[in-house]
């Protein structure tokens, strides 16, 4: 069997952008005050009355070729398990490096550790017996799909399988984990 | 700004609780690193229902050395299914914001000044029982009144019916869903309800009329909507502007405010003349089909064009589309519909609309609900009820089936002659300022009282004008009554205490039963609690109470809930079918079926545009504004202004500025202008529940702009006495012209309590 490969799939047909997932994520996660991991973009395109809209719930892309990580100076960021990019709050100086290599903006400082926070794809539940994340959990509109996508029967696999998708700043090459659902 | 640094708080509660890195495990010695542990997951974990809106949806408190870190849905509760809005995942923010109420308090200076004294609940308590005694001893209970919005609500109005006094009333019928429950009541003998009897999630064809499902974020609704739309359901949005469900939709009609009516006929129109209704489910169920073919004939799409300025094919195409998925084609009833005192017969042709299609009681339309029957705790009987018979009841409006809180509000001022004046209220959970049209009606009802008792969590603006302000713990300190809904499924959800009130706050039923005990009701307050109340009648109920308080939730059996399944088709009206043409309006002499009278609705003069609010996912009225985990997600709110319109305005995205009405009133605050093409030219658009002005406020106060303080106008719907409110109109005051238009402070001043 092959190594555990995590992803997220985002519906943007069906998801309003009500930021329930960014809430669930602050208190799941106790983020700073002030701060998110997860956020929504919105993106109106063209004039009155003829208007399509598209919604984004974001987080990092947890890429298979992680910039953050390449440009860390002492290692503090990561690949970790399942493929989820971390980092290891003992050897992050705060140095930022990483923060200007993510094309996603998905790094902050956080104010009271002063060493760099993002999302972790819930890797606390997912790798302890809860399969979801929290933002995943919450959504109200079930927009959001999560799980191994080297297992063929996993739910991500067969949404990904069955509708178009793509993903945010391909020509970066990071060869991200995150997709959206058209 | 970077993207994810919204705002910058001073205090704020719930991360004290759990720092990052507070807690490390390393779990995975493959990696040798250490891995983020935030460790929010409860020592115990409570089953409750939400109260941040008032949908009730079971979650689940996680409690951790004595702190409540995060909120989740209860997967066993028929209204969350688990997931939830970000108002209910934001709850702590309630509980743990820094300006709650915590002593009950008297007024020390003149009423409004906000100037209180911390007493003790005995000296409080006795403070309103003296006074209604003495209220009622000289006028009769009838010069008492209540309103009461949310669910903890229960206990005093128990208390009201058992002191004699009928004046209760709520700004949630009125001011928000009354013309919808009279409109459907006259079409179908039954009122639609909360939650919404529509059976979204089986929809194939969805019509939204104003409606803003994915900003109106009732969780349940909005979780069928995504169902319907995942399953590909067509949706037909009409909005002035262009709404997150607009963006859903496969057809988007940008109807000119006040003219949804005349779609509403057009539609009638095109499925009666090209056969497109369901002609079985009318003949077996609908009385006045012939005198409705013949009232809709004129109003053609043609007829409709000019007033909806929506163009005849698309009108043609939408109702064909409606007529193509029907009976699975639900025209939504809608929840706040008080717009331009229209609005019961506006709610009517929604309801024809749907009888047309065949969709009440059928699959994917409305549903008839199931509930489960909770035996009423056994006490004496409330005897008579005194009220007011006048603006507050029905005799003026002669189908309001509830009291109107702003004739309770009117019949408080002094041209109310005689002895037959309110004198005196409480108000529990109902920021009346903010939710009754007319704002300076209700300051002057406010300084005409001879007492004003006030039960609320935060100290909002009817707070300030209170002589005892009674604090009261929130919902996650109290049990309340059991919730049994009529539902898709018969269910039962419990309210319990997750941790003990914060300070010297106390749940609503000990606030009811001490006040009974002071006005001599003691018969009426016979439990221990609110939990043994409740238990008392889930036990008559035949429900098991160990297990309801582990789980939250106790379920019945379901119950057929389609006319196709076993449902049965009763309908309460006059002559026992749905009601097209209605005798009762015709008689009453109101329009027997919806007319379009093209003098009803004004368009705005020149220089203005017609206000129109609504509602923002994360947050509920002016509930929530002062919530700082919740203004995380949005701080305040913006005015929408067409592009083409703030280019001619010269006005720039983020420029803050205020409105101005056709009255005058400017607003009290600024806020930022958001140039969008997503709303037509001849209007904008604020969210609810911004411009906070009470004191007490530290986070609220002075953000954003009140649309309450700009609705100086309501037209009074005939039928039941709602409260139109989308009748108003402003232009927008730069800075520099504040000071001529007599606005108070400076903008400089106001911008500084923004950024504190």
């Amino acid at each position: 069997m092959s190594e555990k490969r995590y992803a997220m799939a985002v519906d943007t047909r069906t998801c309003v952008g009500c930021t329930a997932c960014v809430l669930a994520c602050k208190t799941e996660n106790a983020v700073a005050e002030g701060y998110s991991r997860d956020w929504i973009t919105t993106a109106v395109s063209g004039s009155f009355p003829n208007l399509q809209m598209s919604i984004h719930s974001e987080r990092c892309n947890h890429c298979e070729n992680p910039p953050c990580v390449h440009v860390c100076p002492t290692g503090a960021s990561y690949i970790g398990p399942g493929g989820i990019v971390l980092v290891d709050h003992d050897k992050c100086t705060g140095c930022k490096a990483c923060i200007a290599a993510c094309p996603y903006d998905a790094r902050f400082v956080d104010p009271r550790t002063g060493t760099i926070d993002k999302c972790t794809f819930c890797v606390h539940r997912v790798e302890n017996g809860v399969p979801t994340t929290a933002c995943q959990d919450v959504c109200p509109t079930r927009s959001i799909f999560f799980g191994d996508i080297n297992d063929p029967d996993s739910e991500i696999s067969r949404v990904l399988r069955e509708r178009d998708h793509y993903v945010l700043h391909p020509e970066a090459g990071t060869r991200p984990r995150h997709y959206f659902l058209k | 700004m970077r993207r994810r640094e919204f705002i910058k708080i001073s205090s704020y509660g719930i991360a004290g609780a759990t720092l990052l890195g507070g807690v490390t495990t390393n779990w995975f010695d493959l990696y040798g690193d250490q891995l983020p542990d935030p460790g929010t997951d409860g020592d115990r974990v409570v089953p409750t229902f939400c109260e941040i809106c008032f949908w009730k949806c079971g979650i689940l408190a996680h409690v951790k050395d004595g702190r409540v870190t995060k909120i989740t849905g209860n997967p066993k509760d028929p209204l969350s299914q688990g997931h939830l809005c970000p108002r209910g995942t934001g709850g702590t923010g309630l509980l743990y914001d820094p300006d709650r109420l915590t002593q009950p308090l008297l007024r020390v200076d003149k009423r409004g000044s906000q100037e209180f004294e911390a007493v003790s609940w005995d000296a409080a308590l006795n403070e309103v029982a003296e006074n209604f005694e003495r209220i009622k001893a000289r006028y009769g209970a009838g010069a008492l009144a209540l309103f009461s919005h949310g669910y903890g609500g229960s206990w005093i109005k128990h208390l009201f019916k058992a002191y004699g006094c009928g004046n209760i009333a709520a700004p949630s019928y009125a001011q928000c869903r009354g013309p919808r429950e009279v409109g459907f009541d006259l079409t179908y003998g039954w009122t639609v309800g909360s939650p919404e009897r529509t059976d979204l999630r089986n929809s194939r064809c969805i019509v939204l009329v104003g409606s803003h499902l994915g900003e109106n974020m009732h969780n349940t609704q909005v979780q069928d909507f995504a169902h319907a739309l995942r399953n590909g359901a067509d949706l037909i949005v009409l909005d002035p502007r262009f709404s997150t469900a607009a963006s859903k939709a496969n057809h988007w009609l940008p109807v000119k405010p006040g003219s949804d009516l005349a779609i509403l006929l057009a539609w009638m129109n095109v499925l009666i003349e090209e056969d497109l209704y369901d002609r079985d489910y009318i003949e077996r169920y609908a009385y006045g089909f012939d005198q409705l073919k013949e009232h809709v004939k004129s109003y053609t799409p043609e007829w409709a064009y000019p007033r909806t300025g929506i163009e005849p094919d698309l009108i043609r195409r939408t109702a064909r589309m409606m007529g193509a998925s029907r009976p699975a084609t639900l025209v939504h009833p809608g929840r706040h519909v008080t717009w331009y005192g229209n609005d019961t017969q506006r709610s009517r042709a929604i309801a024809i609309l749907n009888a047309l299609l065949g969709s009440w009681g059928r699959k994917g339309g409305l549903y008839i609900p199931a509930q489960v029957n909770l035996p009423p705790y056994e006490y004496p009987s409330y005897g008579a009820a005194d009220h007011r018979p006048d603006r507050a009841n029905p005799s003026d409006f002669p189908l309001a089936d509830e009291a109107l809180a702003q004739g309770i509000r009117d019949a408080t001022v002094p041209d109310i002659p005689g002895d037959e004046r309110i004198r005196g209220w409480m108000v529990y959970g109902s920021n009346l300022p903010a939710s009754l049209p007319n704002p300076e009606q209700t300051y002057k009802a406010l300084q005409e009282l001879d007492f004003l008792a006030v039960v609320d969590v935060l100290p909002v603006e009817m707070v300030g004008w209170a002589d005892v302000v009674l604090p009261e713990a929130t919902y996650l300190e109290r049990c309340d009554e059991p919730f049994a809904p009529a539902y898709r499924e018969p269910f039962v959800s419990i309210r319990q205490e997750v941790v003990p009130p914060l300070g010297e706050s106390k749940p609503g039923w000990w606030i009811a039963r001490e006040l009974g005990h002071r006005l001599g009701l003691n018969e009426f307050f016979p439990w221990k609690d609110a939990m043994e109340y409740g238990e008392s009648r889930l036990e008559a109920a035949g429900l098991s109470c160990e297990h309801i308080r582990e789980e939250g939730v106790v379920r019945a059996e379901r119950q057929p809930i389609y006319f196709e399944d076993g449902a049965v088709p009763e309908f309460y009206t006059d002559s026992g079918k749905i009601e097209l043409y209605s005798q009762k309006l015709g008689a009453l002499g109101f329009d027997p079926m919806p007319a379009f009278h093209d003098d009803e609705i004004e368009d705005p003069p020149p220089g203005y545009f017609r206000l129109l609010y609504g509602r923002a996912p994360m947050h509920s009225f002016t509930r929530t504004t002062n919530n700082r985990l919740l203004s995380e997600m949005m701080d305040e709110n913006a005015v929408w202004v067409n592009a083409t319109i703030a280019k001619e305005w010269g006005l720039e995205d983020g420029e803050r500025i205020r409105l101005k009405n056709q009255d005058g009133v400017v607003s009290t605050y600024t806020a930022p202008v958001r140039v969008t093409e997503r709303i037509r030219p001849d209007c904008v658009y604020i969210v609810h529940g911004y411009g906070h002005t009470a004191r007490g406020l530290h986070f609220a106060k002075g953000r954003g702009i009140s649309d309450s303080e700009l609705i100086t106008r309501y037209t009074v719907d005939p039928i039941m006495g709602g409260t139109g409110m989308n009748v108003n109109f402003v232009t927008f005051v730069r800075a520099g012209e504040v000071a001529e238009n007599g606005a108070t402070g400076a903008d400089a001043a106001v911008a500084e309590e923004v950024a504190s």
